[in-house]
């Protein structure tokens, strides 16, 4: 009952800043539902179980914690030597003179205010609704509350192959900005298209992703989430995946105060896969969770998913994965490994990777391990000549190769790898041990 | 290529398939085989729970004035707690005002000197159980052996231990072995002294409850340097209707000392629930070892879910000395509903704790098991061994917690949690909680569930065993790593067990 009381206020103190975006029509009609699905959970707070390890306050709090702006200096922004239809957002607004034409052969882009004007419309099916789905049996409010409050986001309709992939570029310019953001992607039987994201969006960002990817579609996701060390962010990507379909999502993290992301998939149809992966490497004030709910409706599916993160200096990194198979769900193969990499004494990994099986006739394995860099591999690439910290480099890059693998394309996951490289090399001169 | 061996019963046994596992699966016409209830007559408090069924408790049990307060401070802070819902268990609510707190049998309103003077009803209780309180007698099983182990064993029967056996040669090599009550009376210091130090009052509801209202179990204290002379033993027989059994453990290793304990339950087939709420402490100082053991078979219920024990235990160890170690190994095949984590808390430097747990559900069982494991001391080791079957409709569930503080420099923990499915109805859980919070010490956590082998099964099918026998040589493969960490004694009756709690599974 308490605790029902503290969450409710927590909610009236962050939307009271907040004004409802007008709409009327079906995107009204969302929006009104999910604000009454968030009044009816309220917004976590440290007690929550499910938000045991990560301190939702400053995602709570009525003003956005300042965050300044971050000069990554002569870095190239993420993906810049990919061909990409650009879409930008500054502060969570969409910016037309920054981002390109939204023409693209295979797909049709168009803003969500623009949508909701119209009668029917293809996103009815999903806006809200891969949310509300993925509400239960776990409540997730800040998602609530992207598609209640969102006033701006992108819809995207791949009805072919996509000529190239549409990137989702965030960039941040007010130190107190609080950017809600939601976008809804379907893909229709057959269809495939590459979605890049990057760069920190505001001091506070809270974003919905739905993705809809119907049967025999591939989806491919790779998001690199900025180097802004002072940043808040709570990303939610709900997907559910048809029959025959292919869903992979990558993530890189570097640097953020706060990052939560959430990702709750369906494996809806059968024979459907699903891989999720997420590099992360943080060092001092840095806190990192990657929260995972994969549930298995359909028989004969695969899912994957591998996080694997690196701490120094006294960061916390959070993994929260689940496997739920349905009944029914026959010969799934589900695999879910958890890894930390902790450089230093101060640097913890906390971590709850979760089964929970209702089919016999299935193969599920999770995996969860913590430590310190092998001295033993250090030593021996010192005894070859190896310098100390590059050594140390590349033992880290060893160890996040696992979930980088997934990045299908050899042009990004090279671009992510020299990332890391540039990362670790500034900061293990800062004297990580 | 095939030997054909021997025959039992008319099963040809071949060489590689063990004899005792299909010897047991024959065995086993009947099914949950301790259902039987004594008849006998009863002295109990009035039903339901208050501050005076707490004093009425503690007044039949003599207990001193410390100990009543101690029970009310624990009952006044249970009513205001409220019952925990986190794990994966549906039941309906639990009454706590339509149950006894307290069932004596009337015949032990006198406290009997010796076991001779006990009721002979009661001793053939526990006869047919095959629980020996006659000190020539031993555990069945173990007979033919050049030199016969002996075991001491406690019997408890609803709400009051009967007696002890072997105290006269415990007592020569110093060891305390009696009943909590008696320990009241007769080491009030030590009880005092440690009572609670590990699972304090009102740790958890069920303690909480547990400590207002327990009414006896058993006390074990080894001292210094002492490696007890056998095996220790409890035997805990639920017996009366309606009845909650709450019996309260306490077993103190002083420094250097080893002590090997067992601990068994049964309970009579009824078609209404039974609560049984335990609390089990163990301290263990400076280089001393417990070995737990128990072998969990309350009545489950019937197919339909009716009836059947919920267990609802704490049980926790406290390594408080450097190199101290102890070793928690239990078999869960019965109750309705087992809610049990028995953790180790590893303080001291270089402690040590170990779990290994098989937990089957069958049926309408459902199982919520594991355990917690909090390194605190530098280079401390921890191993948990996990084996969860599920067949039938049974909810399984492995629930665990490593955590590596930060001053648990060079700390070491591994975990496996297997879960084994029979049928396409029932459910395997595993909800692991991994908090590491140094980088020296490494955690390693791996799980797997899987479905019974099929090829496995054609393989035994193929050498002319049937079904049921066939899964229940591959479950009994699977949980092979617990059933060895078992003192012989308990490793039979635990293999037996295996095989009857899955009776009916297959097909």
């Amino acid at each position: 009952m308490a605790l029902a009381k503290v969450k409710e206020d927590a909610l009236s103190a962050r939307v009271a800043g907040l004004s409802l975006p007008e709409a009327a029509g079906w995107l009204g009609a969302a929006r009104t539902d999910a604000r009454a699905r968030l009044q009816a959970m309220g917004l976590p707070v440290r007690r929550d179980e499910y938000w045991r390890y990560t301190d939702p306050s400053s995602l709570v709090a009525q003003d956005a914690p300042a965050a300044s702006r971050f000069d990554p200096g002569d870095e190239p922004e993420a993906f810049d030597g990919i061909d990409r239809l650009k879409i930008v957002f500054v502060d969570g607004v969409f910016d037309p003179a920054a981002s390109d034409d939204l023409t693209l052969a295979g797909v049709e882009i168009e803003r969500l205010e623009t949508a909701a004007s119209a009668q029917i419309h293809w996103a009815q099916g999903i806006f809200g609704v891969l949310e509300a789905r993925g509400q239960t049996p776990v409540a997730r409010p800040f998602a609530a509350l992207g598609t209640a409050y969102a006033k701006d986001g992108i819809l995207i309709r791949a009805t072919g192959r996509a000529a190239r992939p549409v990137a989702l570029i965030y960039s941040h310019s007010s130190d107190t900005s609080d950017a809600i953001l939601h976008h809804c992607v379907k893909l229709e039987a057959g269809s495939n298209l590459t979605l890049l994201e990057s760069g920190p969006a505001a001091a506070r960002f809270t974003k919905v992703l739905e993705v809809d990817v119907a049967d025999g579609a591939e989806f491919h996701h790779i998001r690199v989430q900025g180097r802004d060390h002072e940043r808040r962010a709570a990303t939610h990507l709900f997907a559910r995946v048809g029959a025959g379909a292919s869903f992979k999502s990558f993530t890189l993290t570097a640097n953020g105060r706060l990052t939560r992301n959430e990702a709750v998939i369906e494996l809806a149809g059968p024979a459907a896969r699903a891989h999720l992966a997420g590099a992360a490497v943080g060092d001092g004030d840095f806190h990192h969770d990657d929260t995972v709910f994969v549930t298995h409706t359909a028989p004969d599916c695969e899912s994957r998913q591998v996080f694997k993160k690196v701490l120094m200096n006294g960061a916390t990194g959070v993994f929260q994965g689940k496997i739920l198979v349905r009944q029914g769900a026959q010969k799934t193969d589900g695999y879910q490994i958890s890894q930390s990499l902790l450089l230093d004494e101060d640097s913890q990994f906390l971590a709850k990777p979760e089964l929970e099986i209702y089919a016999d006739d299935v193969k599920c394995s999770h995996g969860s391990t913590s430590g310190a860099i092998d001295e033993t591999a250090l030593f021996y690439l010192q005894s070859r000549g190896v310098p100390r910290s590059a050594a140390q480099g590349l033992l880290v890059l060893a160890f996040l190769a696992e979930a980088i693998e997934e990045v299908a394309d050899e042009v990004i996951a090279d671009d992510i790898r020299s990332r890391l490289e540039g990362w670790l090399a500034r900061h293990a001169a800062k004297g990580g041990k | 290529m095939t030997v054909m061996l021997e025959t039992v019963d008319g099963t040809e046994v071949r060489e590689g398939v063990d004899r005792e596992t299909i010897e047991t699966v024959q065995a086993m016409a009947g099914k949950y085989k301790h259902g039987w209830e004594t008849d006998i007559e009863m002295d109990y408090a009035p039903k339901g729970v208050s501050e005076d069924i707490v004093r009425l408790i503690s007044e039949k049990n003599g207990e001193p004035e410390w100990l009543l307060e101690w029970r009310l401070q624990a009952y006044r802070r249970w009513v205001q707690m409220v019952e925990p819902t986190w794990a994966m268990v549906n039941y309906p609510a639990i009454d706590y005002q339509d149950q006894y707190y307290y069932a004596k049998p009337k015949s032990m309103a006198v406290k009997p000197k010796s076991l001779d003077e006990v009721d002979p009803k009661l001793l053939a209780t526990y006869a047919k159980l095959g629980i020996p309180l006659k000190e020539q007698m031993l555990l069945a099983g173990v007979e033919g052996d050049a030199e016969p182990r002996k075991v001491a064993v406690d019997a408890v029967f609803d709400s009051v231990s009967l007696g002890t056996t072997f105290k006269a040669e415990l007592a020569k090599a110093g060891v305390i072995f009696c009943s909590i009550s008696e320990a009241v009376k007769d080491h009030p210091e030590l009880v005092k002294q440690y009572l609670g130090s590990v699972v304090p009052q009102s740790d958890n509801f069920f303690a909480t409850l547990n400590s207002a209202v327990f009414s006896d179990g058993s006390f074990v204290y080894i001292p210094k340097g002492v490696r007890c002379p056998m095996e220790l033993s409890t035997y805990f027989r639920i017996n009366a209707e309606n009845t909650g059994q709450f019996e309260r453990t306490l077993i103190i290793a002083d420094e250097g000392s080893y002590v090997s304990y067992l601990e068994g339950c049964t309970a009579p087939k009824r078609d209404t629930h039974q609560l049984h709420a335990a609390v089990v402490e163990l301290v263990i100082l400076k280089d001393a070892e417990i070995k737990y053991s128990t072998v969990q078979n309350w009545y489950p219920g019937d197919e339909e879910g009716r009836g059947g024990i919920y267990n609802f235990v704490t049980k926790r160890a406290d390594c408080r000395g450097d190199r101290a170690k102890v070793m928690w190994t239990q078999v869960e095949t019965g109750s309705a509903i087992t809610w049990k984590y028995p953790s180790c808390i590893l303080r001291g430097d270089d402690s040590q704790g170990e779990f290994y747990s098989i937990a089957i559900a069958n049926n309408a069982q459902q199982a919520d098991t594991g355990t917690k494991m909090i390194h605190l001391g530098k280079r401390t080791k921890s191993r948990i061994v996990s084996k969860g079957i599920s067949a039938g409709r049974a909810q399984n569930t492995y629930r665990g917690l490593v955590s590596m503080h930060p001053k648990a420099k060079d700390s070491r923990n591994y975990t496996q949690c297997d879960s084994l499915l029979i049928g396409d109805k029932c459910g395997a859980h595993t909800v692991p909680y991994i908090e590491v919070r140094n980088n020296s010490s490494r955690v390693e956590h791996e799980a797997t569930t899987s479905k019974v082998d099929d090829d496995q099964l054609f393989y035994c099918r193929s050498r002319g065993m049937d079904e049921e026998e066939a899964v229940a040589l591959v479950v009994n493969g699977f949980c092979k790593e617990v059933l060895q960490a078992l003192p012989m004694e308990f490793a039979m009756e635990a293999q037996s067990l295996v095989a009857i709690s899955l009776e009916g599974s297959v097909g």
